[in-house]
């Protein structure tokens, strides 16, 4: 077996046991084995700080059966568990930003300082992911007015979502169902 | 063009021109991107990390205005060859390292660099020489445009460009700033700056970015957040320290000029004298002896030799680079002679014909 930096034979096969039970499995030569093992942290450092930003933020919010449960939780989309992106840092899919939102939120105010993209918008976007956009918007809205018991705006919003995914959404409902209601996914 | 045909080539970026090019070697920057129909490189299983890889080349490659570029497979390319785009700072560690299809498109003369299937599935890069980082966004922000008629970007309304980590979500951006600060180094001050530049929300990296040490005295300054401040903001906010940090390095070396200008000429003189006549050297001494050197000729210590010379030096002196100038894979102690030999050499030539450095 071929060292997986330089191509010279590999001598060293070196196991690493990280904390979230994946096995990450390296096969060096001596000399770049020595390199490796003599530089502790080879992982992108804003990777290990946004892990233990979300520990501690979590660790305020939450009872440990809240975390729990919330660990269990996981994208319709990509399948990626929150537990498994609190360990890693990384997410799997753009429906995740929708799926975690309320989870994500202080973390992202957290790195920021704020919520809301306010720099260049991608001039091509096809319809499709507009409409999908706009839908989300509109739902927001909707919940909002809503809450502010303002029915009248809330029916009118909800007739705009369903004259939208007659039109031109093929599958409108995925999203709609996540994050606000049914919690329990077995 | 194959790796090999680069490494006869000096990057563009290291030539030293452009504003401020005594301190400020290279100005960059880069946005992460993804496409909407796939998900994050996390949960991509191999057929999805080939297609991405396949699509978005070949894309790339259409985009006319983007003139000719090359298309490298990182997964199919040698050790050495991968090492070596990393030494050039066309791909990072980690697209090298990653597993499964990964590629990296670039232009010939090294000044913008796309890397496919890296953290995110497009990581644009622009680089400059010297302090141009208004024109390093007019460039991006123009080739993002033409890459954004041919593929669809997963965007949010609320977050903006959607990225594998939260850290990167909204612009995509980072605006990177690589500065040459001995004078800070020797006269103790550059942690001092740095505590005050995250105060301001900026990051310092080292040469090759993320953990990486801070070799001969290079430090990146960029910016921390992407979210919430628009493109040109951000750009400001790094562009705006610069300055600063520029007057506080020139306000060190005079210093040290003024304080003990003997001390100084003997520390360059001895490392200019180690690097033309050591019969082998590491890779890190060479770093530390070129950084003096470097120095020097900024402060008028030394006088025969070209800063683009040096500049070539820092990276060209580099394990994979020694290897493919050489032809041959070398190991460490073997790298240690042909280095000090290469060094030998190339402090020679400089010094008769006052440029080695053209093409």
């Amino acid at each position: 077996m071929k060292c997986q930096k330089c191509d010279k034979q590999a001598a060293f096969h070196i196991t690493d046991l990280t904390d979230d039970e994946t096995v990450l499995s390296v096969h060096l030569c001596p000399s770049c084995a020595k390199e490796f093992l003599e530089s502790d942290s080879q992982e992108p450092q804003e990777a290990t700080a946004i892990v233990s930003m979300l520990s501690k933020q979590l660790k305020i919010g939450q009872t440990a059966d809240q975390l729990a449960e919330l660990d269990q939780k996981a994208c319709p989309v990509c399948g990626i568990t929150f537990f498994e992106f609190r360990k890693i840092g990384r997410l799997g899919c753009p429906n995740d930003y929708t799926h975690f939102g309320s989870e994500l939120d202080p973390l992202i105010v957290n790195i920021h300082g704020e919520t809301r993209h306010t720099g260049k918008i991608p001039k091509h976007s096809p319809v499709a992911s507009e409409v999908q956009t706009l839908l989300i918007k509109l739902r927001r809205e909707m919940n909002d007015a809503a809450i502010n018991e303002d029915y009248e705006l809330a029916s009118k919003i909800r007739d705009e979502i369903r004259r939208l995914e007659k039109g031109e959404s093929p599958a409108p409902a995925t999203s709609e169902n996540e994050g606000e209601g049914q919690e329990d996914t077995e | 063009m194959t790796v090999d045909a680069l490494s006869n080539q000096i990057s563009q970026w290291l030539r030293g021109e452009g504003p401020e090019s005594d301190i400020v070697i290279s100005s960059r920057i880069r946005l992460a991107r993804n496409i909407a129909e796939f998900p994050f490189i996390r949960k991509c299983n191999d057929i999805d990390r080939a297609n991405i890889e396949s699509t978005v080349s070949r894309k790339l490659l259409s985009i006319e205005t983007l003139g000719k570029l090359q298309h490298f497979n990182v997964a199919q390319l040698s050790g050495v060859d991968r090492q070596f785009l990393v030494e050039r700072q066309l791909i990072s560690r980690e697209l090298s390292e990653n597993m499964g299809a990964r590629a990296v498109v670039l232009d010939p003369t090294e000044r913008f660099s796309v890397m496919i299937n890296e953290e995110d599935h497009l990581r644009i890069q622009v680089m400059r020489s010297g302090l141009d980082l208004n024109a390093a966004w007019d460039q991006i922000d123009s080739i993002d445009d033409r890459i954004d008629e041919k593929i669809c970007y997963a965007f949010h309304e609320q977050y903006g460009y959607l990225t594998a980590c939260p850290t990167n979500v909204g612009t995509g951006m980072r605006v990177s700033v690589m500065m040459h600060l001995p004078a800070l180094v020797l006269t103790n001050q550059i942690d001092k700056v740095f505590r005050s530049l995250q105060k301001i929300n900026l990051a310092v990296r080292g040469l090759y970015g993320e953990g990486s040490q801070a070799m001969g005295d290079f430090y990146q300054v960029s910016n921390q957040i992407t979210l919430g401040k628009s493109e040109l903001e951000l750009i400001k906010q790094v562009s705006d320290v610069i300055p600063v940090l520029i007057s506080y390095e020139r306000k060190a070396r005079s210093f040290l000029l003024e304080e003990n200008r003997e001390d100084l000429q003997d520390q360059v003189d001895k490392a200019l004298d180690t690097l033309q006549h050591t019969a082998q050297i590491s890779s890190e001494e060479t770093m530390y002896l070129l950084s003096k050197v470097r120095m020097g000729i900024n402060m008028g210590l030394v006088n025969r030799i070209e800063i683009p010379t040096i500049n070539k030096l820092f990276i060209h002196t580099q394990p994979a680079h020694l290897q493919k100038l050489r032809g041959s894979e070398m190991d460490t102690a073997q790298r240690n002679v042909a280095r000090a030999n290469y060094l030998q050499n190339q402090l020679d030539s400089s010094s008769d014909t006052g440029d080695a450095s053209k093409n």
